[in-house]
This record gives C-alpha cells, structure tokens and sequence, in this order.
C-alpha cells in the first residue's frame, strides 16, 4: 500500500500506541509518560499537517482493511472529515499540556493518560470513518474510552456520574446500531458520499428511511446532548477539569455532532433529506435545546455546570445549521463545530485554572479574581464574549452566517431562536465578567509564590493559547485556511450541483 | 478445491494427542509436566496447520480408523465448521495451560488431578468436532462429560462435590435422552452417520419424536433454560482455569451437536414453532440469567451467570437462520462467530477474575475495590473481553451481533433484533458493576498477594483475540463458509418453512 | 405375529420412562444413579430390540456393537457417580445433595 493509503490509519494509531504503551508506563514513571504523551501529539499533528493540504489539494487518502466478507473498515480523509481531525490534533496537544499540569501529584495518572489518549483515538476515527459501520466502532470505543476518565476520581459521584453517562451513551449507541443495520438493509453497504447516497431508493422505501432517520438522530443526539436526551452532560461535570475539555469540546458532544453532519449531508444528502421533510423537525429540536439550554445555564452557581448547560445550547448551533437548508446555514452550522470547540474549551481550562489555583467552584465566589489571575481572566473574557457573539471573536462568525442562512431560507423564527439565544448568552456570561473586573474581592486571595506566574505555566499556557485561536478564528476568518475558509469548501462540495 | 472431499491423517492425530499427553501426565505426574505440554500443544497446533493446509484442498475431510469402513468402523470427517472450533479449542486451550501451569505452581495435588482430567477433556472436544456419526458423537460427549464433572470436583470440598454429583446426573439424564433418540433413529433407517441420515429422514411424528428426545438432551448438556440449574453452581464452585473451560468450550461441544443435528442432518424439522419456541427460551435467558448475574455477591457466579445469557443468545441461531434462503448463512455464521467469540472473552474473563480472587483471596466483588492498582492486566484484560460480552465494537461479539441483527431485520423479526440490542445493555449492566468497583481506592486493610505474571499475561492475550476478531472476521467467516453440508441444510430449511 | 424384538422394545420405552421418573423424584444420590441405570437399560433394549422388529430378521450386530460400548460408558459412568456420592456422604455425613427442597426418604 502506498503512503497515501497509510496516512488516515497513522493518524489514528498515533494516539492509539501512545495510549495502549501509557497503560503499561509504571505510575511514577512521570517522565517517560509525558515524553511519550507529547511526543504522540506532535506526531499527529504533523500527519495531521501533511493530511491537510492534500485534502485542499483533492488527494484522496483512504485506508480500507477487510472486517466482514463484504464489508471493509474504512478510514478516509475528506474536508469535512479533516476539520474534526484538525481541531481535535491540536487541541489533543494543548489539552495534554494542561492536564500533565493539571494531574501533578494525583493518583492513577498512567490510566487517565492511557484513556485519554484512546478517547482522542476514537475521536480521530469518527472523524476520519469513511462509512457508517466504521463510525460506530469508534463511536462506542469513544463511550467505553471516556467511562473511566468520568470516573477518575473514584467518588461516590463520580461514580453515579459515570453510570449515568453510561445508561445514556451505550443506550444512544444501541439506538444507532439498530438505525444503522437497518439502514444497510435498505441501501447496501453506505459509504459517506458528497451530497448522500440515499437518493436511489425507491419511494416505496421513504417511510422506514424517516423512521430510520429519526432513530439515527435519537442515538447520536445522546451525545450532541439534544433535549431532552441531555442529562448526563451536567452530571458528568465531577470529572477533572481536563474530561471536561474534552467531553465539551473535543470529543464527546462533538461526536454526536458530527455524527448527525454525517448522516444529513454524506448519507441522506441535505437536498434529499429536504425532499423527505426530517430537515426542519431537526432544525426545531435544535432550536429548542438551543433556548432550554441558555435558560438552565441562568440560574446555575456552579460555574462548571453553567458551562455545561451552555455547551448544551451551543452544540445545537451546528445541528441548527444542518437543519437549515442552503449553503450560508451550512457554513454557520460547520465553523461552529471548530469555534465552539476553541471557545468552550477555553472557558473550561480557566475554570479548571480557578478550581486548582484559587480552590473557585461558584461563580458567586469569583468576585473580583481578575486582579488575581488577569491572564486567566482575560482568555476567559474573550471566550465568553465569543459565545455571545461578540465581533470579531469566532463565534461572531458562526452567528453571522447562521443568522443570514436563515434569512436565505426564509426560516425568520430562527433568526429568532438566535437573537433569544445571544440575549440569554449575555444575561449568563456578562454578570460573571461583572464579577470578575469590576466588584471587590471578598477576601484575600492565596498569595502567588514569588517570581511566579498567576498559576502553573503548565495550565496558563494553553489557556492563553486556545483563547489566541478563537480570536484568531474571528479575526483571520477570511484566510484560506481559516476554520471559516474550510467551511466554505466543504459547503461548496455539498452544495455544487 | 480440487476435489469434493479427501483423506486427512491429521485428525486421529488431534484426538490421540491430548489422549496420549492425558495418559504420560498420569503416568509420570509432576516431572515433565512442561515438556509434556510444549511437545503437545507443538503437536496439536502442528496438527491444526496441517488439516487446514488439507481443508484447502477439499471442502470435506475423512478418515476411517484402521481402515474400518462405517457401520462398525469409526469414520472422522471435518469441514469449516469442524476446523473452526478445533481451532477454537487450540487457542483457548493454550493459553488456559499455560495459566494452570501458574495457577497450579503452589497447589500440587489439585494441580496433579488437573492435567489428566484437561487432557482427556481436550481430546473428547476435539474427537466431538470430528466425528462423523451420532453414536461417536455419543461417546466422545460422554467422555467429555466425565472429564468435566472430574474437572469440577478437583478440590474435593463440599460446594464442589455437591456440585460436581448435580453436573453429573444432569449430563447423565441428558445422555440418556439423546441415546434413545439415537435408538429410535437406528431402529428406523439402520445408519447413524450425519451424510446417511441426512438423505434418508423425513419430517413425520417418529422422526420427531427421536429428534425432541436427542435435543432435550443437548438442551441440558448447553444448559439452556430452563435446564440451566446445574450449570451456576459447578461453573461457579470450580477453580477458576476450570470454569474457563467448561464455560468456554465444553457447552459449545453440544451446542455444535445441535447446529449438525438440526440443519445438516434434520433440516426438514425446523418448523416455525420449534424455532421460534426455542428463541423465546434463548430469550428468557437472555435476560433472567442478566438479572441474576447482576444480583450476585460472587463474582465467579455472575461470570457463570453470564454464560446463562451467553447460550441464550447462542439459540437465536435458529429462528434466524431458518427464516429465510438468503439470510441463511449470514443468521448461521452469527451464531457460530458468537460461539467462538464467547469462548474466547469468556475464558479471558474467567482468567482475569481467577488472578482477583487470588490476589484479593476472597470471591467476592465488594472486595475487588483497588484490585487494579496491583492487577491492571487482569483488570484491563476483563475489561476488554468484558465489551466482547456486551456486544460493543470492535470485538468478535460485536460482529456477531452485527451479523444476527442484520439476518433479523431482513428477514422482518424485528422482535429479535429488540431482544438482541436490549440483551447487550443488560450485560453492561453487570459487567459495569463488577468494573466500577475496580475505580473505587482500596480499603486501608486489604491485603494482596502476588501471583505469577502468566495468570494476567494469558487473559490479556485471550481478551486481544476477542478484540482482533472483531477487525478481521473476513477468514473466520469465509472458512464457515466451506461447511456446505450445514450450509445447504440450513438454506433448504428455510426453503421449506411456510 | 409379533416380534420379541418389538416387545423388547416397547419394555425397553417403559424402563426408560421409569428410570427418567426415579432419577427425577429421589433425592437419594444412589437411587438416582440406580434410576439412571434402568433409563440405560431401556435404551439398550429398544437398540437392539428396534432393528429386530419384524419376525425372522437376523441379528443386528452393529446395534450389538452399540449396546456393548453403551454399557461400557453406562458402567464407568455409575462407578464415578458413586464415588462421588460416598465422598459427599463421607464430608457432610447425609446421604442426599445438599439444598435439596425434597424432605428425606
């Protein structure tokens, strides 16, 4: 096989080896696991790089391994694949910085590597399947992958957190199992296809494919954490910060997401699943979770779990642009997967940064920490008016061409839903930056040692760096190679007929 | 495939090895206890290489022994099916040596009664997948019945006499039942091999009569419910290389029994009600043996209590792949991967489990909390074969359920497919009880012990072949393929059926 | 006329029914390998009975063949039943499988 037969299998066993050889690196052995944990990284990333700009140039990458006598494991690199495997490379590495600082000095490190490293494993098949039966191995892999990183700690909530996120993700993946052999039932073996390749079966056919349709968008929503199948999402916040960088941004809700990209443009096609009519049931179910989500997240006082119920709300903004037909909502729907996940996982690292520097866990307690810890503070601040949509931070964008798609389609109550959604956002992110800058500390704060940073510069690092790219996003969003610029391909390469 | 079907020398080898290796381990008790079983597994393994390199050319394999000819001679025959369990018992069998070689190494007259007992075991399965007619098949199972029942009571305490004695009266009765079946079927046609009674029977009451009595007893020995109740105790009082086995391997020689009997010897008889019927028995097993695995205190009796559930699922090969010509062999090839698959977790589980109990000292699973800390193989061994058990990718299980949903919802009985998805949550309710505990720190007085590195070594292995048969079924499957006889039984049952 | 072959046979059908109902009633380990034996023996019957059942046909030796070997397992069969059996009496000193629900004979 050639190099260009390789690559989509390397990128994946990157992350695998490190993580199956992190799972035998002896506990104390602390060098070792952090050589091999960044020495994976960096290697996927470069596979990652040189995947890239093939893709932009139309090489095909596609690695394809017999699994059943007539069905093969496919691993194929396209550009929407390549934005997921993009945004998770380099957020695996910075995120890995973070939690070799975050975990300093607590037990079971070389587990919580190990499956971390699995967890970006399975994510990078997502990403990267090249049909249906090879997204679901790596969708299950993910929830098995995960279950041990929630129940890291080994609390009693811990593990309630774990069980419940168990009863729904491997209750979500069953759901999808059935849509799927069903699915293959009716159509033969489904590869993922530019504009879908559903459009073939005959009428007689259109009930069982709405009925599998919603069976699929029920498994994958689970993990999009739709309303109302959302409930682990919030639980799942006793897990250490770094799970839930990955779990919010990242991985898990993104799965889903990109799960449910999949089945609307590459299997059903987003102009046949407009013919079928299971569009806009999809973009009012994501409407909905977008105002319910905004509205938990008011009257939260743990700040994790506001954060939570506002990646509940903001995930639904790619399914909204899925659900809205015409390429405008497509390219709002898709650079948000990238722009949530820079965004969120910002707001994450700092909440992670409070927790261990501060001992911050309510927001009611962050009264003037941004004297403390400005930098934090401040990659906070950008993150949080990127999620209202403040210009020209990166979730500006997203809004923006959402917004004009949903003119374009002539859905006004969307451009509702959005303006609702970005009045919410405000009423939760502007006390707490409030907060933040402008009212008194209560107390004195715990005294950084001296000549040191705010916090360890193993968790500021990132922090200001993720925030640097959601700028960034916002900012260069008309270059090329821009999130935005990526976008505009894959929504040309749906579109173009 | 030069030919329809050749001559292979390699399987009296098969039986007579592990036959020979029983016998010298007598003999000579301890001393050589290694090189008995490297010159025997080099052997068996050698033999196996050999039958398949024969299976290449020919789609079905003979020997007359001592060139006695069927009826009075005994004739040995293998096809894919036949190979693939062989090979089933090869890898399982290797691996479960080699952790009885550890698990035995301070235990010497338990360890002494072991070998004999396994080696005989060994070479009753094997004899089982290559006999060619229903009396062999009678012998050899009875051999492997005594085996096990001598496997179970190695201890010689009271739980497992008590239920070692229940084993043997269950398989005793079970015997019984097929041998009169058998008897019926001789008075009638005057031959017992598989190719000859497969031309000859017709569906009428006599017939039927022979074939109930022949698959109760079967049903008993695979423990099916409702005759599961021998099963928990002597799976679960055993030692833990014992119950391997036994879960593993030793049920699935007459569920084999019951795959030949139906579709290649008796094809005619699958009606709709005996195979529904019998799927609705795999599906109260399915979930009462899920329920009671949950509530056990044991965590050798919930991993019994899973191999209840297991055989259910293994039964769901009938209604499935009697419904319909096209679905035939794909509901069939589910049922045999699942087989191999559940032989294969299963035996890793039981392993991984065996180095707990004895790292920890006590079977019981609220004890197992920080047992990871010192056994991360075994745990991480019992963690990935547990997700072949729950049906998850990427696993043989998984491939197996791909295979039988999708036989399910093409030929319309969608209430399998819900009792197949359903049944795979229900085992991760318990397999998940038994993992989270592992998560929790360890009590500040429990003690452990160490254990020889083989015992985690041998369930990691096994539990990576549960894995790896998910990501290449491809010559697994293509090699059931080659079993033409069950192939066109199966497909012609399904022709029949209204 | 008859054959004593058919004859055999159908006593051989009702010794089977017997001894399945004793192996199924008494909680004694020994009566149930005792039952088990008159089950073998029924079978053993209709093997050699069944294949004899019209008058004048020759003796079957295969079925012979059958019942020799039958027998062989049925006997090795109740030796390690027994042995089994005296070993549980010799440990719990009562002659019955414990968590037996049946009240004793």
């Amino acid at each position: 096989m050639s190099f260009e037969a390789w690559l989509p299998l390397l990128v994946v066993l990157s992350s695998f080896v490190t993580g199956v050889l992190i799972l035998f690196v002896g506990e104390e052995q602390l060098r070792t696991r952090s050589i091999l944990n960044l020495l994976g990284a960096i290697a996927k990333l470069l596979l990652v790089g040189v995947m890239v700009w093939g893709v932009f140039h139309r090489y095909l990458f596609e690695t394809r391994l017999p699994m059943l006598p007539d069905q093969d494991f496919v691993l194929r690199a396209d550009a929407m694949g390549m934005l997921f495997v993009s945004l998770s490379s380099v957020l695996w590495l910075l995120t890995t910085i973070y939690a070799i600082g975050y975990l300093e000095g607590s037990p079971y490190r070389s587990r919580f590597f190990g499956f971390f490293s699995l967890c970006v494993t399975s994510t990078m098949g997502i990403a990267l399947a090249g049909d249906l039966i090879t997204f679901i191995i790596f969708y299950e892999l993910l929830t098995l992958s995960t279950y041990p990183l929630v129940v890291h700690r080994g609390t009693p909530e811990a593990l309630r957190a774990g069980r419940v996120y168990l009863t729904y993700t491997i209750t979500g993946g069953a759901l999808l199992l059935v849509g799927v052999v069903w699915l293959y039932e009716l159509a033969g073996s489904v590869e993922f296809t530019e504009r879908g390749v559903l459009s073939g079966v005959p009428e007689i056919h259109y009930p069982a494919l709405l009925a599998i349709f919603a069976i699929l968008i029920a498994g994958l929503g689970v993990k999009t954490a739709l309303v109302p199948l959302h409930g682990w999402l919030p639980v799942a916040m006793v897990a250490p910060a770094p799970v839930s960088a990955l779990l919010h941004a990242v991985a898990v809700v993104k799965a889903g997401a990109f799960g449910i990209v999949r089945i609307a443009y590459d299997v059903y096609g987003v102009e046949f699943a407009a013919r079928l009519g299971v569009l806009e049931p999809l973009a009012w179910l994501a409407g909905v979770t977008i105002v319910y989500g905004s509205i938990r997240a008011l009257t939260q006082d743990d700040l994790k779990r506001r954060l939570a119920y506002s990646t509940v709300s903001q995930v639904s903004y790619i399914v909204l642009g899925i659900g809205i037909l015409g390429p405008l909502a497509t390219i709002g729907g898709v650079v948000h997967l990238v722009h949530q996940g820079l965004m969120k996982i910002t707001l994450f690292f700092c909440a992670g940064d409070l927790a261990e520097t501060l001992g911050i866990h309510k927001i009611s307690e962050m009264n003037g920490v941004g004297r403390r810890m400005p930098w934090s503070m401040a990659a906070f601040t950008v993150a949080a008016l990127g999620m209202i949509g403040i210009p020209p931070i990166a979730g500006f964008i997203s809004k923006w061409y959402l917004g004009l798609g949903a003119v374009q389609a002539k859905a006004y109550w969307a451009v509702g839903v959005l303006a609702a959604s970005t009045v919410l956002n405000a009423a939760y992110f502007l006390p707490i930056l409030y907060r933040i800058w402008f009212l008194p500390a209560a107390g004195e704060w715990p005294k950084a040692e001296r000549d040191q940073l705010e916090t360890r510069p193993t968790l500021l690092v990132p922090t200001l760096a993720t925030a640097f790219l959601a700028f960034a996003a916002g900012l260069f969003a008309g270059s090329r190679f821009s999130p935005l610029g990526w976008a505009k391909l894959i929504a040309a390469r749906e579109y173009l007929t | 495939m030069s030919e329809v079907s050749s001559a292979s020398p390699w399987m009296p080898v098969l039986i007579l090895l592990p036959l020979t290796a029983g016998t010298l381990s007598f003999l000579f008790r301890r001393r050589a206890r290694r090189t008995l079983l490297a010159a025997a597994l080099a052997g068996i393994w050698w033999s196996l290489i050999g039958l398949l390199a024969d299976l290449n050319d020919a789609d079905l394999l003979r020997y007359p022994i001592g060139g006695w000819q069927a009826p009075l001679g005994i004739d040995l025959r293998a096809d894919g099916l036949s190979f693939m369990m062989l090979a089933m018992t090869a890898t399982v069998g290797s691996f479960i040596s080699l952790y009885a070689l550890g698990y035995f190494a301070d235990d010497h007259s338990a360890g002494t009664r072991f070998w004999p007992l396994w080696w005989f075991l060994w070479g009753a399965l094997n004899a089982v997948f290559l006999s060619a007619d229903l009396f062999n098949l009678y012998v050899t199972l009875e051999l492997l019945s005594l085996s096990a029942v001598g496997l179970v009571t190695l201890t010689g305490d009271r739980e497992s006499l008590a239920a070692g004695l229940r084993y043997l009266l269950a398989a005793l009765a079970g015997s019984m039942a097929y041998l009169m079946g058998l008897a019926l079927l001789y008075g009638a046609y005057g031959t017992l091999s598989l190719e000859g009674l497969a031309g000859l029977i017709r569906p009428e009451p006599a017939n039927a009569l022979a074939a109930s009595l022949m698959t109760v007893g079967l049903l008993l020995k695979t423990a099916l419910c409702p005759l599961h109740f021998w099963l928990p105790p002597a799976h679960g009082s055993a030692l833990p290389p014992v119950s391997a086995l036994l879960s593993a391997l030793v049920i699935k020689a007459s569920f084999y029994m019951l795959l030949r009997l139906w579709f290649e010897v008796f094809p005619a008889g699958l009606t709709d009600v005996f195979t529904q019927g019998i799927g609705t028995l795999g599906t109260i097993a399915i979930f009462a043996g899920a329920w009671l695995a949950f509530h056990q205190e044991k965590l050798k009796m919930l991993i019994a209590w899973s191999t209840v559930t297991q055989v259910g699922y293994l039964f769901l090969t009938f209604p499935l792949a009697a419904a319909s010509p096209s679905t035939a062999l794909t509901a069939l090839s589910g049922g045999v991967y699942l087989a191999i698959s559940h032989a294969v977790a299963k035996a890793a589980v039981f392993l991984a489990a065996g180095a707990m109990l004895k790292v920890t000292h006590e079977d019981r699973i609220d004890r197992l909390q920080g047992v990871g800390r010192h056994l991360p193989i075994s745990l991480f061994a019992f963690a990935t074969a547990g997700v072949s058990l729950m049906g998850l990718p990427p696993s043989g299980g998984f491939v197996a359920k791909w295979l039988l949903l999708t036989a399910a919802l093409s030929t319309g009985q969608w209430w399998w497919a819900v009792v197949l998805v359903l049944g795979g949550l229900t085992s991760a309710a318990y397999i998940f009880r038994v993992l989270r505990r592992c998560f929790l720190p360890p009590s500040k007085h429990a003690v452990f012990h160490p254990v020889p590195l083989v015992m985690p070594l041998t369930a990691l292995f096994l539990a990576g072949i549960a894995l790896a048969l998910g990501m290449s079924a491809v010559f697994p499957l293509r090699l059931l393929e080659r079993s033409a006889l069950l192939v066109a039984g199966a497909v012609a049952s399904s022709a029949v059926a209204p | 006329m008859i054959a004593c072959g058919l004859i055999y046979a159908v006593v051989g059908v009702v010794l089977f029914a017997l001894g399945f109902f004793g192996l199924i009633v008494h909680a004694h380990p020994v009566r149930k390998l005792i039952a088990f034996n008159i089950m073998g023996s029924g079978v053993f019957l209709v093997l050699v009975g069944l294949p004899q059942r019209t008058a004048g046909t020759p003796p079957d030796r295969v079925s012979e063949a059958l019942v020799l070997t039958g027998i062989v397992v049925a006997v090795s069969a109740t030796a390690f039943g027994l042995a089994l059996a005296r070993r549980l009496y010799d440990l719990t000193g009562k002659p019955r499988l414990p968590n037996d629900p049946r009240p004793e004979s």
